[in-house]
């Protein structure tokens, strides 16, 4: 198999366009790709990683599977809990899409951990951006910029990412509350400092994790109350890797991404995670008012049913940012050949 | 441009007596807080609304004139040095705290709203904003914003980027925009990602909201001295190899000791040739089992004594003593030059051995105070200006000392920024493409390049009259080093 790495450089440096895919798990909530796009899988392998400075280094196409058993094996994680829409899901995929799971309400998101990035933009240049260290100011921060650009910014071929210790304990309540409820209860905890590590609602009931020291989980138990939750290793998962029942819909599947206080009543609801900041909703074929009630409450919205309409499935950006959107993709890509098939993703109407 | 007609189309917009155009009124903004530059800017303008920042950006840009924007002037690496033919926009007026959100655990802050004050102002309500540099009595989040800044807690609880969720910002032509939000992501580019450190080249900085955390319900310190530097730096991987995330790990070199005990007298112990400092905080019961664990990793890892702060006073000395660092050292020497370089923890014991030798060859001494657990070192060099040469001596040591970090796979600046100062040393970490790459970026966002130009990303010319130190990867010396 030709050297990925090789193959997309010649192609840019020849002034052909090359699409991109890790993969292609992800493109449930991306812009589509071509059926020959190339795909980074074959560009594997972990450069570097070491417990003890807390980063692991590996190329794009290694799958988040080797990526997560090998930090699991020394007691660490991702902890913004990266959805596994597949086995096969790519490092460069996690990144590009820049989806986190339901940690993130803690630990933060893809952007929080990323330190740094190899890329070749649209002139066939390999570049490297930030690095292997915690605290890395020197020029602009290229390598958060890549975070959920869908890889319009150039073609990753290696990334750096912080790592945490995984927590030495959980434990899930559950909470029979209706959605305002759970709300009000979630931003309650929110100002104390408990170790709380996820939180999701649906029908009526609030879940919530714990992570920590067990003394410390245990404690925190005491003061949340609430019933124990006993398969609740597979229930986080198929809330992460949205798989679990609740996402199985007949509508069309939109995300919502709104400020947490937002009230319940917002819009129809499936489900909640974030303590409010991630909302699941659905809508009729077509029906396009998902845009309207996140943008009423200063927030986004996203089609996610894998069979979302082809355009126009993400919130439309305010004219200037989107001009300087479109100015950085020049600035990355001038000629306009890495993934050419988004022109137009991030124009305003 | 004609001065006089240039001021009477900025008073346009802006009221009179907030242009200052005197000698004896732009004096005071020669430099920031890098005090071996200092350029008089051609004009002071101290805007008190998004409408004036506006108006002076058009009529700036209309002119060709460059425009630096300036925080509280703290910033230690010239970022803010003012443009001998430019505008320097004191944001100083943009003083209030907007609106604080106690549900939403959120603050709004104008530019020019000291770190500490909005910690301050949300006590009340049991909450703090986490990054706290060590100057956070006096700079302003608006400068934080310019440098991504850190402080002694950011290996937990993260940088600037990590603790703010929206900016609303000026572009070159005085369009207003925001990036970010109050929901968790934003659709498009991670434009908010892009802003924060980009040392003002990119945008003006008019509002900030900041996430807020709750104060922890606990806090404990505990203080370990080493009779051997190395033993210390395997003592902070230990640490963390056992799964514990301290709130704050520092370290401290024998004769920032020395410093620093003779200013603060903390009750550091002078015999120690390290010492390290380290917070825990959670919930009471978190902090006692991590305590716990901290103290047998210490001990295990050859701490010769071991001290628990008794109460929250001793606890503050411990960080006073720290916090001091550079005004202690201030005190032994005439003039110190502190350098800011990141490298991974484990290149620690040989970095400060190539650092002691690097002392002898340039003749000054070097006193080290380091964030150790996210492998942030800044040493202080001791010289005195008023020696012929030991400036010129301090600054190539200071050089020396950014190479080696890039050397080993670290970088030339962990949280000061380049500013002026780092601006050769960015040769040295950056091929002449990945800096053509980031001009490019620059002119996405202003074309003309009015906004702080010759800061922070240095000209390939300039790289190539730097011979010395122009570099590409793989060209340095130990080319067998991963450097990424």
């Amino acid at each position: 198999m030709a050297d990925f790495v090789a193959e997309v450089s010649e192609r840019l440096l020849a002034g052909t366009s090359v699409s991109v895919i890790g993969a292609g798990s992800r493109t449930r909530v991306g812009p589509a790709r071509p059926a020959n796009a190339l795909s980074s899988r074959s560009h594997q392998g972990v450069v570097h990683y070491e417990p003890t400075e807390l980063v692991i280094t590996a190329k794009a196409g290694t799958s988040l599977t080797e990526i997560e058993s090998m930090l699991a094996a020394e007691g660490q994680m991702l902890a913004f809990e990266p959805p596994r829409f597949s086995d096969e899901s790519t490092f460069g995929g996690i990144v590009a899409s820049g989806l986190a799971g339901p940690r993130r309400v803690a630990m933060g998101g893809v952007r929080d951990h990323i330190l740094g990035v190899r890329l070749i933009n649209g002139l066939g240049e390999h570049l490297r951006f930030g690095g292997e260290v915690m605290k890395n100011v020197a020029g602009f921060d290229v390598s958060r910029l890549q975070v959920g650009a869908f890889g319009q910014l150039g073609v990753l071929t290696e990334i750096s990412m912080k790592v945490l210790p995984a927590p030495e304990v959980e434990e899930t309540r559950c909470f029979q509350l209706m959605a305002e409820d759970a709300l009000a209860r979630l931003h309650q905890w929110g100002q104390k400092p408990l170790p709380i590590s996820a939180s999701h609602w649906r029908d009526g009931m609030l879940m919530v994790r714990l992570s920590g020291t067990a003394r410390g989980v245990s404690a925190a138990m005491q003061i949340l109350g609430g019933d124990p939750m006993l398969d609740a290793v597979q229930f986080w998962r198929g809330v992460r890797d949205l798989s679990d029942p609740v996402f199985r819909t007949d509508l069309p599947l939109w995300r919502l991404a709104v400020p947490p206080t937002t009230p319940a009543t917002t819009c129809p609801l499936i489900a909640m995670d974030w303590h409010g900041g991630q909302r699941w909703t659905v809508a009729p074929q077509g029906d396009r008012s998902p845009f309207e009630w996140a943008q009423n409450v200063g927030g986004h919205a996203r089609c996610e049913a894998p069979e979302r309409p082809v355009s126009n499935w993400q919130q439309t950006l305010p004219e200037g940012v989107a001009r300087l959107n479109r100015r950085i993709r020049f600035a990355m890509d001038p000629n306009g050949l890495i993934n050419p098939e988004d022109e137009g993703l991030h124009h305003a109407n | 441009m004609n001065i006089d007609s240039f001021i009477e189309t900025l008073a346009l917009g802006v009221a009179r007596e907030r242009i200052l155009s005197s000698d004896a009124a732009r004096a005071p903004y020669e430099c920031d807080g890098l005090t071996m530059f200092r350029v008089r800017p051609k004009l002071v303008v101290l805007p008190e609304t998004t409408k004036e920042v506006s108006h002076v950006l058009k009529t700036c840009k209309a002119a060709g004139v460059p425009v630096v924007a300036r925080g509280a002037g703290t910033g230690l690496s010239g970022g803010a040095t003012p443009h001998a033919d430019g505008v320097l926009l004191v944001m100083a007026k943009f003083n209030r705290i907007v609106a604080v959100d106690p549900l939403a655990r959120t603050a709004r802050v104008e530019p020019g709203v000291r770190n500490l004050a909005i910690s301050e102002a949300v006590a009340p309500l049991g909450l703090y904003y986490a990054p706290d540099p060590s100057s956070q009595i006096a700079c302003s989040i608006g400068g934080n914003i310019a440098e991504n800044s850190g402080g002694v807690h950011c290996l937990k609880y993260g940088l600037t980027v990590h603790n703010v969720l929206a900016v609303t910002v000026a572009l070159d032509d005085g369009e207003i925009v925001t990036f970010g939000s109050d929901a968790p992501d934003s659709p498009g580019l991670d434009l908010l990602a892009l802003i924060i450190g980009s040392e003002g080249l990119l945008a003006i900085v008019l509002e900030v909201t900041v996430r807020l955390l709750p104060k922890p319900e606990e806090t404990k310190v505990v203080m370990a001295s080493f009779d051997d530097i190395e033993k210390a730096g395997a003592a902070v991987s230990a640490i963390i190899a056992h799964g514990i995330i301290p709130a704050g790990l520092e370290m401290m070199d024998k004769p920032a000791l020395a410093a620093v005990e003779d200013f603060v007298k903390a009750g550091y112990p002078l015999d120690a040739e390290a010492l390290l400092l380290c917070e825990v905080d959670g919930t009471v019961d978190e902090v006692a089992d991590e305590l716990a664990k901290v103290e047998q990793v210490l001990r295990d890892g050859g701490a010769t004594e071991l001290r628990i702060a008794r109460d929250d006073a001793e606890r503050l000395l411990f960080w006073k003593g720290r916090k001091s660092a550079f005004p202690a050292v201030g005190r032994i020497s005439p003039d110190y030059y502190c350098m800011d370089g990141t490298i991974p923890r484990k290149h620690l014991a040989k970095v400060l051995k190539r650092m002691a030798e690097m002392s002898t060859e340039y003749g000054l001494r070097c006193a080290n105070v380091f964030h150790a657990g996210d492998g942030n070192l800044h040493p202080l060099i001791l010289f005195d200006a008023n020696v012929p040469g030991e400036l010129e001596r301090a600054e190539a040591f200071g050089a020396a000392i950014l190479e080696l970090s890039v050397e080993v796979g670290g970088t030339i600046t962990g949280e000061h920024g380049v500013g002026l100062e780092k601006i050769d040393q960015m040769c040295a970490q950056f091929s002449r493409a990945e800096l053509a790459q980031f001009h490019a970026l620059k002119a996405a966002f202003d074309e003309t390049g009015i906004l702080n130009p010759g800061k922070a990303v240095p000209t390939l010319n300039r790289c190539a009259e730097f011979g010395h130190l122009h570099v590409h990867h793989g060209e340095l010396p130990h080319p067998e080093l991963e450097r990424f």
